[in-house]
């Protein structure tokens, strides 16, 4: 048994428990926490299995960006009225047995090997080079599936429609209800004054690699959205009203752009979302810069939730 | 048993977890959060079972990396649509609770597929 696969069994093991525990603990908050530390246990596996781009996405969003919205959550739910009653012991057991039978089917499945294996990593790669991008998973997402990308953040804004949707009528267009703690002079203070600047640079960078290493427009995003909420919660910036016109303009100019660029490859190149030979790079990194900002400020209002003050004159 | 597989037994015993918590606990941001380990359960299986086909020299097959990364955003989005719910219905009734006044009402707070 070498080092290595002492540290998978490990790793599962803890994976295994944490999981486990997010589910049978009474206490909600302690769940939260527990799905929090899940998350980024989970994005190791997906380092293991050699998928950097999968580890980055799951620790920022899996773990981070869906924890802080649960927390919110419960933060909200402990004054709440009347618990559910549990759900009987006779019950527990069948369900227990009818989900070990679910994974076990699926274990199963894990370990029978195929007897075709279906892939389409060597058409990428054979043509991923007349895209200039160095990452194959950038240039899935970019050139081959750029259908799929563009809807997926069409599908972040119809998320946050619909979340402000869910405002009172007196409300909408208001102000958004993140909880603030001013508190000058506190260690939330100081570190919202220290961490935007790198974050801010480590978020470009994150764009920019997404070309050629593991990187892209979402975990860029996803940075840009940690740092600006955690200088609206701070109280360093105020909670932008949503019906602000240039909030409202960076939320649609990433897809914006990207459907723009798309529509051109109609009559520049062969097709819809096609790119010119030659520019293919460029209009990529333009698309993934206009993204990075669209996804930030999604990924900060959805953080915020549905707006819940009229904002003063 | 090499890693691969190891991770995707362990995808397997977290579906069965999220679906079992999914079932059982009656709390709707519970379910939410079971909802979200069960779908985590699912991405790592998905993610092992497409690797088997890994070539061309690659440590992964990137296609369904891609398809994983989409499916985490977009599990993302309707995690935040059903806590909003959930946080509208405590704001209406000052309770988070679904079985006493909507019994079979729980397909609401899921909010996924």
């Amino acid at each position: 048994m070498t080092i290595s696969s002492v540290f998978d069994i490990g790793l599962v093991v803890l994976i295994l428990t944490i999981g486990a525990s997010t589910i049978v603990v009474r206490e909600a908050f302690a769940a939260v926490i527990g799905f929090v530390v899940y998350g980024l246990l989970l994005a190791i596996a997906w380092v293991r299995l050699s998928a950097v781009d999968v580890a980055l996405t799951e620790a920022a969003i899996g773990g981070g960006m869906t924890g802080m919205l649960m927390l919110g959550a419960v933060a909200r739910l402990r004054f709440a009225k009347g618990t559910d009653a549990r759900t009987s012991l006779p019950v527990r057991l069948a369900v227990g047995i009818l989900c070990a039978l679910v994974a076990a089917g699926l274990a199963i499945a894990v370990l029978s090997p195929p007897e075709v294996i279906p892939t389409l990593a060597p058409m990428v790669m054979e043509n991923l080079a007349q895209s200039g991008l160095g990452n194959p998973v950038a240039g899935v997402l970019f050139v081959y599936r750029a259908l799929d990308t563009l809807l997926e953040k069409v599908v972040l804004i119809l998320a946050l429609l619909g979340v402000w949707s869910l405002a009172p009528d007196r409300v909408w267009g208001g102000i958004p209800g993140l909880r603030v703690y001013a508190q000058p002079s506190s260690t939330l203070t100081f570190l919202a004054q220290l961490l935007p600047p790198v974050g801010i640079v480590v978020a470009i960078y994150m764009c920019w690699v997404g070309a050629k290493e593991p990187g892209g427009a979402f975990q860029g995003g996803t940075v840009l959205a940690a740092m600006w909420l955690l200088v609206m919660i701070a109280g360093l910036k105020s909670v932008p009203s949503t019906s602000q016109p240039w909030l409202r303009l960076l939320l649609v100019v990433g897809p914006a752009i990207f459907l723009a660029i798309g529509l051109a490859g109609m009559v520049l190149a062969n097709a819809f979302l096609d790119y010119p030979s030659g520019y293919a790079k460029a209009l990529i990194v333009a698309i993934e810069f206009s993204l990075t900002l669209s996804i930030g400020v999604a990924l900060g209002l959805l953080a915020a939730g549905p707006p819940e003050r009229v904002r003063q004159p | 048993m090499n890693a691969p597989a190891l991770f995707g037994l362990c995808g397997a015993a977290l579906v069965g977890f999220g679906l079992y918590g999914l079932v059982t606990n009656p709390e709707p941001l519970r379910k939410i959060l079971a909802f979200n380990l069960l779908g985590s359960g699912v991405f790592l299986v998905f993610g092992v079972v497409s690797r088997r086909a890994a070539a061309s020299g690659l440590g992964g097959d990137p296609v369904p990396q891609a398809m994983v990364i989409t499916a985490i955003v977009v599990a993302f989005a309707a995690t935040a649509m059903a806590i909003a719910l959930v946080l509208r219905l405590l704001e209406e009734t000052g309770r988070s609770t679904l079985s006493a006044d909507n019994p079979g009402g729980t397909d609401k707070d899921r909010g996924n597929s």
